[in-house]
């Protein structure tokens, strides 16, 4: 129930003064676009940024380097692990 | 461009199981996985394989679906079978056994119920059925409050009259805080769940490290990230120290998400709540405040809501507390199947029971 999944954004539309007040972005990721509301994300996207997405609220904003500093600290990790070893 | 994929990649699973084992040493290490989200994901990517020997993991309370009360099951269902009313839920509830009946079951019988994938698909319903009554089943932890606070927003500022909510929202902190204190459970650290954690922070689970001494590791889903979890678990437990740590940066900030415990602080008041399986703990719960108390569904609809005992001889409640493991229970792939679910661990697919059952374990 808690998944939540991260996807790029590729657009941000002013919600207008219609049903949807609301910004939302454009999302992507696996070919799979869709629009998910921006309520109660903590930093504001730009496109090309990722957003966390559950259940059509985008719960986080990350840029694009977060994530790449977080895979490679695991990546560090691991290889000086099998280095140790040699 | 990043691929999120990479954080599945087997060689850097393999690395990290590697240092695992290093760090774990070989006396028994026995750890929560709090959420249903990492119970799945360690059994679908078969992780337990990569996991050293002396670590055993048990599941905790963190699937929603799993730790509503026998009493609230029978309520949604009854308000179901209400004329005029529209049932909008995530699919997970649509069959959870009631005492007598389900969600799927009053269908086939001819209440309306609809699978929504988000709170404002219920607020959708509620707008192209003006004739109707939408109730929308809230359920969920800290990741899901606030996504469905912003919808009870949204329809009060359009003046909604025919959304409802039947909130059985629980939050995870005091849980936790209740299980420590259970003199039968013995584990000896947290594997905190990563998007609770996006919004509660890492302060959360500072009483948790402070007052009983308990490890806590925030970890995200994917291999890597419950490997790098566990790994810091036991560095911790080795180390004899106990701290609030984060294994998920790029989805959890230290502070969490304010902007969202506004939004749920502006629309929800705490309350206590029903458990299955722990009982009743304080303030564990939500409801709608007094501004607010239009859109409840138990209000308006003027229903009682149930207290009805648990099915007899489902050891959910043990299972959700890493009391019992699903093959100890009497009914588990007997009487109670995914087919056939007897009680709700088996039938959400995050539940222990569905991915034992499914993975093996």
């Amino acid at each position: 129930m808690c998944l939540a999944i991260p996807m790029e954004v590729v657009e941000i539309k002013d919600g207008g003064g219609g049903l949807v007040p609301s910004p939302v972005a454009v999302v992507e990721a696996r070919g799979i676009r869709q629009e998910v509301r921006l309520d109660i994300v903590d930093r504001f996207p730009a496109p090309g940024d990722y957003v966390i997405v559950h259940a059509g609220f985008a719960i986080h904003s990350l840029e694009a380097h977060e994530a790449e500093e977080n895979l490679n600290l695991l990546r560090t990790m691991a290889e000086d692990i099998v280095d140790d070893q040699l | 461009m990043i691929n999120f994929d990479d954080f599945r990649d087997g060689d850097l699973s393999k690395g990290l199981s590697r240092l695992l084992k290093k760090e774990a040493g070989t006396a028994p290490l026995r750890f929560m996985e709090v959420c249903g989200t990492h119970t799945m994901s360690i059994a679908r990517h078969g992780l337990r394989e990569l996991f050293p020997d002396n670590i055993t993991m048990v599941s905790g309370p963190g699937c929603p679906v799993c730790v509503t009360s026998q009493g609230e099951i029978d309520t949604f269902i009854a308000m179901a079978r209400l004329p005029g009313v529209v049932t909008a839920t995530f699919g997970d509830l649509v069959r959870v056994p009631g005492t007598d009946s389900s969600l799927n079951s009053a269908r086939a019988e001819g209440a309306q119920v609809k699978v929504v994938y988000s709170p404002m698909d219920a607020l959708r319903l509620a707008q192209e059925r003006p004739g109707d009554m939408v109730v929308f089943l809230a359920i969920g932890f800290e990741t899901t409050i606030p996504g469905v606070a912003a919808t009870v927003k949204e329809a009060e500022r359009q003046g909604l009259n025919n959304l409802l909510f039947f909130v059985m929202h629980k939050t995870m902190p005091q849980a936790l805080n209740a299980l420590v204190t259970d003199p039968e459970l013995q584990i000896q650290g947290f594997l905190c769940p990563g998007h609770v954690s996006t919004i509660t922070g890492m302060k959360a689970y500072e009483p948790l490290v402070d007052n009983f001494g308990i490890p806590c590791v925030i970890a995200g889903f994917e291999p890597a990230d419950i490997l790098k979890g566990l790994l810091l678990l036991a560095r911790q437990v080795n180390q004899g120290i106990a701290t609030v740590e984060n294994a998920y940066p790029r989805a959890v900030l230290p502070e969490g998400n304010q902007k969202a415990r506004e939004m749920i602080h502006e629309v929800f008041e705490p309350t206590d709540a029903t458990w299955r399986g722990l009982g009743i703990i304080k303030e564990s719960g939500l409801r709608l405040r007094e501004k607010y108390s239009r859109f409840d569904a138990v209000k308006r609809l003027g229903i009682a809501l149930r207290d009805t005992p648990e099915p007899e001889g489902c050891l959910c409640g043990d299972i959700l507390k890493g009391k019992a493991f699903p093959r100890e229970c009497p009914l588990f792939a007997k009487k109670c199947t995914p087919m056939h679910p007897v009680g709700p661990c088996m039938v959400s697919t995050e539940g222990t029971c569905a991915a034992h059952y499914r993975y093996g374990g």
